[in-house]
């Protein structure tokens, strides 16, 4: 909505649009809260914001300037009514979020503020939720996204599609999707870890992308692909009480196969083009991992070697952490601990609890409960959602040294524990 | 370039034909959104001008009479206006051949913007 709002006041007047928006929604309250929810809440919101727009443009219009795009149609009754109809139809709607994606990434505007702008204005994250998913600190990001707007509000134009440096901000846009992706799948700040309507959001977005042909490009596809392997494991991934299984307990015959099907038809039409991406790199991961029945029977050092190129491309300290997992699982416990603390620019991950988890995962693995314990309790002091939380306390449990622990649930035993005891 | 004016008059049954129904009034009013951005992005529009109510009032002669007025029954409303840019009023003539309200019986009528000569 804010999108459509957008395309009619003009970027400029992104917060205009922003109060329109949450303006339709305190009126829904307040109506519905006494005459009941109505039939179609959807439309009517949007009817709502469409006329609370009608309203602003008439009391501004000789005030303010609106979108350059717009001409004069604005300015006359003869023709405002079906300008605003027209921008809230449907099929506009969805050109507008794809013209506000890529208007978000300005080039004026480092990566960081166009992907939390797009997770702001077409996503409607909060600052603090965004500050999760880039493992950042709330104020700054509210910093970045305000200093954002304001190079929106200069630009005045929405990006045109046809533009020339298009194929620079397919590439950012893509990022952002990935980001939201992840925002969903990790889910760092909301009340479940896994917030399955924020993949659907992202998968969505990237859907939009791959129909509009200029973007449709083989890395397009492999995200896409990404998106669809992972979010096949997301049914097996939290369970009805909410907890939160890791890929190693999963039970692989809850994976949605037609997901995985999807992600490998994707996968295989993304090797289309010349180049191998992150995104290309990433899809490979996540196949390797449908495609094994089993963890024992997973490709490690595929899994590894594709790690290492990940790292060439697109280094960070959590493909690293990720990348010490696998080797742990390749190599055994006391590699994957040597690679864990080999991990570069590992102050980033100071406040990410499952840096602790993992190393607690393989001092558990290697016959050290006591190590394990103290490395997940300090895993759970930064659990950032009741979801982690309670995960990370079965693990405390499963360290079961402290007399005062409570009887650990069979079914919580990972098989981690379990090959400590044989050994 | 001189400067017309294009005044819109219907009948009140025209009116209602064009504007009755949610499902017509919205087909009229594409119709009007075409034409005028039409003539916009061509850049003839000069004066977005506006559309009028049917009625309002009318005051009249030395002693301004207030009357109700014009009358519903009138053979032609005056319905709206705007200011267009041609080079001659037979190019204005030709614009205000698309107009959607000569299509549903009304008429437009052109008039160049005069000079009042002192």
């Amino acid at each position: 909505m804010v999108a459509a709002l957008t395309r009619i006041f003009g970027v400029h007047n992104l917060a205009l649009a922003e109060d329109v928006v949450q303006d339709a929604f305190c009126r829904a309250l307040d109506v519905w809260s006494v005459r009941g929810i109505p039939d179609n809440p959807a439309a009517w919101l949007m009817t709502t914001a469409k006329n609370r727009a009608l309203d602003v443009i008439r009391r501004d219009r000789t005030a303010r300037t609106f979108a350059p795009e717009m001409g004069r149609l604005l300015e006359t009754e003869w023709t405002i009514g079906s300008v605003v109809d027209e921008a809230f139809a449907a099929h506009a709607i969805r050109d507008e979020q794809l013209r506000m994606m890529f208007s978000c990434c300005h080039p004026r505007l480092p990566e960081e503020s166009q992907v939390a702008l797009i997770l702001n204005i077409l996503c409607g994250f909060g600052a603090a939720e965004i500050a999760g998913a880039f493992l950042a600190g709330g104020a700054a990001i509210e910093k970045r996204i305000s200093r954002g707007k304001k190079v929106l509000a200069r630009a005045r134009r929405l990006f045109d599609l046809s533009d020339a440096e298009f194929t620079q901000r397919l590439s950012a846009v893509r990022r952002a999707l990935y980001l939201l992706f992840n925002e969903g799948y990790h889910g760092a700040s909301a009340e479940s870890a896994v917030r399955a309507e924020l993949c659907a959001e992202a998968m969505r977005l990237t859907a939009l992308l791959r129909e509009y042909p200029p973007a449709a490009t083989p890395e397009t596809d492999a995200l896409a692909s990404l998106m669809c392997l992972h979010a096949a494991r997301l049914p097996a991934r939290l369970d009805a009480a909410g907890d939160l299984h890791p890929l190693f307990e999963q039970d692989r015959s809850r994976w949605d196969a037609g997901l995985v099907a999807e992600g490998l038809t994707l996968l295989e039409r993304s090797a289309a083009g010349p180049a191998v991406t992150a995104s290309h790199v990433e899809a490979a991961i996540a196949a390797a991992h449908v495609s094994a029945p089993t963890t024992d029977e997973t490709d490690w050092p595929l899994i590894v070697s594709l790690y290492d190129r990940l790292m060439t491309i697109a280094p960070s300290p959590v493909v690293e952490l990720n990348r010490a997992i696998a080797v742990g699982e390749r190599d055994g416990a006391d590699r994957g601990i040597a690679a864990l603390r080999a991990i570069h620019d590992r102050e980033r991950l100071d406040r990410y609890p499952f840096y602790p988890a993992a190393m607690g995962e393989l001092e558990l693995r290697r016959g050290n409960p006591a190590a394990a314990r103290a490395l997940f309790t300090a895993a759970l002091a930064l659990a950032r959602n009741p979801t982690e939380r309670r995960f990370l306390e079965k693990r405390v449990r499963a360290c079961g040294d402290e007399p005062s622990a409570p009887q650990v649930e069979k079914k919580s035993v990972r098989r981690a524990p379990a090959r400590t005891s044989k050994r | 370039m001189s400067e017309f004016v294009f005044l819109f008059r219907a009948t009140e049954a025209g009116r209602r034909e064009a504007l009755g129904t949610p499902e017509r009034a919205q087909r009229s009013l594409q119709a009007w959104l075409a034409w005028i951005r039409d003539l916009e992005a061509r850049g003839h529009l000069r004066h977005r001008g506006q559309p009028l109510e049917p009625t309002g009032k009318v005051v009249r002669g030395k002693n301004k009479v207030v009357t109700d007025g014009p009358y519903l029954e009138a053979k032609d409303l005056l319905l709206g206006f705007i200011v267009i840019e041609a080079r001659d009023l037979a190019q204005a003539v030709e614009l205000s051949a698309g107009c959607p309200i000569v299509e549903g019986g009304g008429s437009v009528e052109i008039r160049p913007v005069g000079t009042l000569a002192v």
